[in-house]
């Protein structure tokens, strides 16, 4: 299983385990694809596409495609990186995200990946959407307007017996990602936590602390996204 | 009421992959699912109530709320709109007193649209608990109306008789038609029932069978058109001692119907044709995933299978053979178009919503329960029958050089004879036409709203610019007269759907507005893309028909259809294909509508979008701008 095989991203030889996704072997070899959905420890579901790459002119999601032998993955293309940047201006007018009043601000991954892609003004029109706030339960709020429905909550928030704390509602252009109201009663410390720090943006937000850390000191305040996995 | 629903757990095995049917008998059982219901199946099956809610929200046929005694659902496809949606629509408003989405306060009568329900040859139809109702008219629609307020049972409803073939066997009971206009090797009498199962496979081994289909060079007939032979291949050399066969009969392209009158008048064909893939692949499971729309055939199509049962045709060791045991099962699906892509449709028969899985694994590899799946569509299945019976030799004597047999087309929309037709691979548009009698044709959608619109006119005029150099449907030649352009996998692959557009129709507003709400409402909403995109281009679409479009609103269109390809699965891939071939062939319906020679909208009208905050504080316009 632990073979090792080799392919290229965008020219530059990578090393990988067989068996690890694109995302994974570029990670470990230094090459920074960004992502969204996709989340350590979990099985991927390519739902955000930001991670997409084109193999053999084909586009494939990189956090669920096995690297194989030979492959010839290319990633910072002008077109790709195009298309990345139309994902992330869609998720912003799909919302609402109004960074400078988000208690994750410069914690969030969408707002890195816009500095990342330099978004300005966004191409698609903004859909002024307003699903409202859920703050029924104790401990958390669920902010819907900035929900990029990328479950990761859904996939790595639950009880000991597996039951989710999180799940879809409806479809299409109406999905939502809700909390169980009855498990929102119930969720430990801990577990609350965990819920807001998964969530790529401030969609999750623990009572009390947003503002805790002040604006302007966190993490994509002082680093860019990907800075820590790009070597060059 | 807890006893009820523990009854029906029961039924299932407490089994949470079986949400779907549990979930569908609740539904039959009290007309919708409480929260009470809600409880004691997260309860039960070990699950959260989001959970429970989730699978149920996503299916239109579930509800979360009472629903009426009579609940209408109103077909709102295309071929529905061509032939007076809107003058039912607002007839069964008028007469029931209430607006589509409601219920009578009453409990009564509740309106509802409801996407394509694969009866565009006898469109508008409705849903009205289960039973179709076909060939709608407002006399009809006010019939139905009057006589459910008199007290009529459902049955009571049919108007004066049913329809023909096995439509109107006691089991279905249907007021539906089959049809068929015309019939070639697939739909021909030269077929004896069972005879593959009882006396061929016998004597052949599963490599000879899945010889013969390559051979044959049969293709799927879904849509995708991915080598049967092959699939069967790969399915065989699969280890495991349990593999899938799924018959995909979730129908949901607007315009097909054809597997509905498969499954009406040849089912013990497609039957069969399950049967013999289990034979080729060594499955032991199969399972036919049949539309709710088509829940009015489900008696009927098991007593079929208990038939079949009875002649040692399902079960163990079929028709002598020692070791092959397979059996099937119909799992109901409960309206949503997705759920007919093959992972999807797998995910939704293990009790979740139906959200396309990412490839690779695919299903022949990793399907239901992780088990090596193999899924084809009726038609496909139907044809490898007749295919192992009259040889691959036979078959290639049909059709053309790369593609072979016969498709079977459901044509509707403006011509004199909507219906199936078995045509043989070749044949080209301007003969579909002929057949089904239609003149003063503009236009034709080939393969449902993921297809391909074509112009009656030459197309090599048509548009050159740097833009339109990737967007490439299958095959285009630039020269080729559209109508002349012939059916087959290398110029236009369908999965049978032709839906006729005369030269009185507004293609804009009325065909490819109607083909976008359709992907808008149907698309799963897992991906970024196809979840916001079709909302955001159908927009500006209006924005162009409203008349304030500007040539870069085409260019947007055509940059907006290319993100959209990075989807997850063909419905997001294909979802920007109403826009993306109009403007490829007929540019020039665009070109008038847009200002011709401004780069940004003039024609805001400062006055009319002030005027409520004007009046709210009292001030009037000084000067009018124009
Ligand atoms: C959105 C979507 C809807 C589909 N609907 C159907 C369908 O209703 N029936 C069908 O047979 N195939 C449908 N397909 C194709 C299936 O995924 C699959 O390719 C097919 O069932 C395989 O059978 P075949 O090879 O015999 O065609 C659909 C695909 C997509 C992407
Ligand atoms: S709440 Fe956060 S983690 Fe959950 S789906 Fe929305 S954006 Fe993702
Ligand atoms: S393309 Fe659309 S329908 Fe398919 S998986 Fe993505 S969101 Fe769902
Ligand atoms: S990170 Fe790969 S699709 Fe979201």
């Amino acid at each position: 299983m632990s073979e090792e095989i080799k392919f290229k991203i965008d020219g530059k030889e990578i090393i990988a385990k067989n068996g690890q996704t694109i995302v994974e072997a570029a990670r470990e070899n230094g090459v920074y694809i960004p992502t969204l959905c996709n989340f350590k420890g979990v099985k991927p579901k390519g739902s955000c596409r930001i991670c997409s790459v084109k193999v053999n002119n084909r586009f494939m999601t990189s956090c669920t495609t096995p690297a194989s032998p030979g492959m010839e993955v290319y990633s910072n293309t002008d077109e790709i990186s195009d298309l990345r940047k139309s994902i992330v201006e869609l998720l912003f007018v799909s919302g609402n995200h109004f960074c400078p009043a988000c208690e994750k601000s410069g914690n969030c991954e969408l707002q890195a990946l816009a500095y990342k892609y330099r978004m300005m003004v966004p191409r698609f029109p903004y859909s002024f959407k307003k699903k409202g706030v859920i703050a029924t339960g104790p401990k958390l709020l669920k902010e819907q307007d900035r929900c990029i429905l990328c479950q990761r909550c859904i996939k790595t928030i639950k009880d000991v017996e597996g039951r989710r704390y999180y799940a879809f509602r409806n479809r299409g252009n109406k999905l939502e990602v809700v909390m169980d109201e009855a498990m929102s009663k119930t969720i430990s410390d801990e577990l609350a936590k965990q819920a807001m720090d998964n969530c790529p943006v401030g969609s999750i937000i623990y009572k009390e602390i947003g503002f805790a850390e002040p604006i302007g000191t966190r993490k994509y305040d002082k680093k860019p996204i990907g800075s820590d996995i790009e070597t060059n | 009421m807890k006893e009820k629903i523990k009854t029906i757990l029961q039924k299932y095995n407490n089994d949470r992959g079986r949400l779907m049917d549990i979930l569908i008998d609740l539904m039959e059982n009290s007309g919708y699912i409480d929260d009470f219901s809600v409880s004691v199946l997260a309860e039960d099956l070990k699950i959260s109530a989001a959970q429970v809610r989730e699978t149920i929200s996503f299916y239109h046929f579930f509800s979360e709320k009472p629903k009426a005694k009579f609940n209408i659902y109103l077909n709102n496809s295309i071929t529905s709109c061509l032939r007076g949606f809107s003058s039912i629509k607002s007839t069964f408003e008028a007469e029931s007193g209430i607006k589509f989405g409601e219920i009578s306060s009453d409990g009564l009568i509740g309106l509802f649209e409801t996407s394509c329900v694969g009866m565009n040859d006898q469109g508008p139809a409705a849903i009205i608990n289960d039973k179709i109702f076909t060939n709608l008219t407002p006399y009809r629609a006010r019939k139905l109306i009057e006589s459910i307020k008199d007290g009529k049972t459902l049955d009571g409803l049919v108007y004066e008789n049913y329809g023909d073939g096995n439509n109107s066997h006691p089991l279905m009971n249907s007021m539906v038609y089959n049809n068929i206009r015309k019939k070639s090797i697939l739909l021909d009498e030269n077929y004896e029932r069972f005879d593959v199962i009882k006396n061929i496979i016998k004597n052949s081994s599963s490599e000879e069978v899945i010889q013969i289909i390559e051979d044959s060079n049969l293709r799927g007939r879904g849509g995708a058109g991915f080598p049967t032979g092959l699939k069967w291949k790969f399915g065989s050399r699969m280890p495991g001692e349990h593999k899938v066969i799924i018959c995909n009969a979730d129908e949901g392209e607007p315009g097909t119907f054809k597997d509905r009158v498969m499954l009406t008048q040849y089912n013990d064909l497609v039957f069969e044709g399950m049967v013999l893939s289990a034979f080729a692949t060594k499955a032991d499971m199969g399972v036919l995933y049949l539309r709710y729309e088509y829940k009015y055939m489900l008696k009927y199509l098991n007593s079929i299978l208990d038939e079949m049962r009875e002649n040692n045709l399902l079960g163990s060791n079929i028709s002598g053979i020692e070791g092959f045991n397979f059996d099937i099962r119909i799992q109901l699906g409960a309206g949503a178009y997705v759920c007919g892509e093959e992972s999807a449709l797998i995910e939704s028969m293990e009790g979740k919503r139906g959200e396309p899985r990412d490839k690779p694994p695919f299903p022949v590899e990793k399907g239901y329960l992780d088990l090596p799946t193999i899924v084809n569509n009726v038609e496909t299945l139907a044809s490898a029958v007749k295919i192992v019976k009259n040889g691959a030799k036979w078959y290639s004597s049909f059709g053309t050089k790369d593609s072979l047999g016969t498709k079977l087309l459901s044509v509707s929309g403006d011509c004199r004879f909507p219906g199936i037709y078995e045509v043989e691979w070749g044949t080209s548009i301007r003969e579909v036409l002929e057949m089904a009698g239609a003149d003063n044709v503009q236009a034709v959608q080939v393969g449902g709203p993921s297809g391909t619109l074509i112009n009656v006119k030459d197309i090599d005029h048509l548009s050159k610019t740097e833009l339109m150099k990737w967007y490439k449907p299958s095959g285009m030649m630039a020269a080729q007269k559209s109508f002349d352009r012939k059916l087959s996998y290398s110029d236009l692959p369908t999965g049978g759907s032709i839906i006729i557009f005369n030269k009185e129709r507004d293609i804009l507003s009325d065909v490819v507005m109607n083909f976008m709400d359709f992907f808008i409402e149907e698309s799963c909403g897992s991906c970024s893309t196809c979840r916001n995109l079709p909302r955001i281009m159908k927009e500006k679409l209006q924005k162009i028909i409203n008349g304030h479009g500007v040539r870069d609103d085409i260019d947007d269109l055509l940059n907006w259809g290319k993100i959209i390809k990075v989807s997850r699965c063909g419905l997001g891939q294909t979802a920007a294909n109403p826009v993306l071939s109009s403007i490829l062939n007929f540019r020039h319906l665009y070109e008038e509508h847009v200002m011709a020679m401004t780069d940004y909208d003039n024609q805001f009208d400062l006055g009319k979008s002030v005027s409520a905050a004007n009046s709210f504080v009292g001030r009037k316009l000084i000067h009018k701008h124009s």
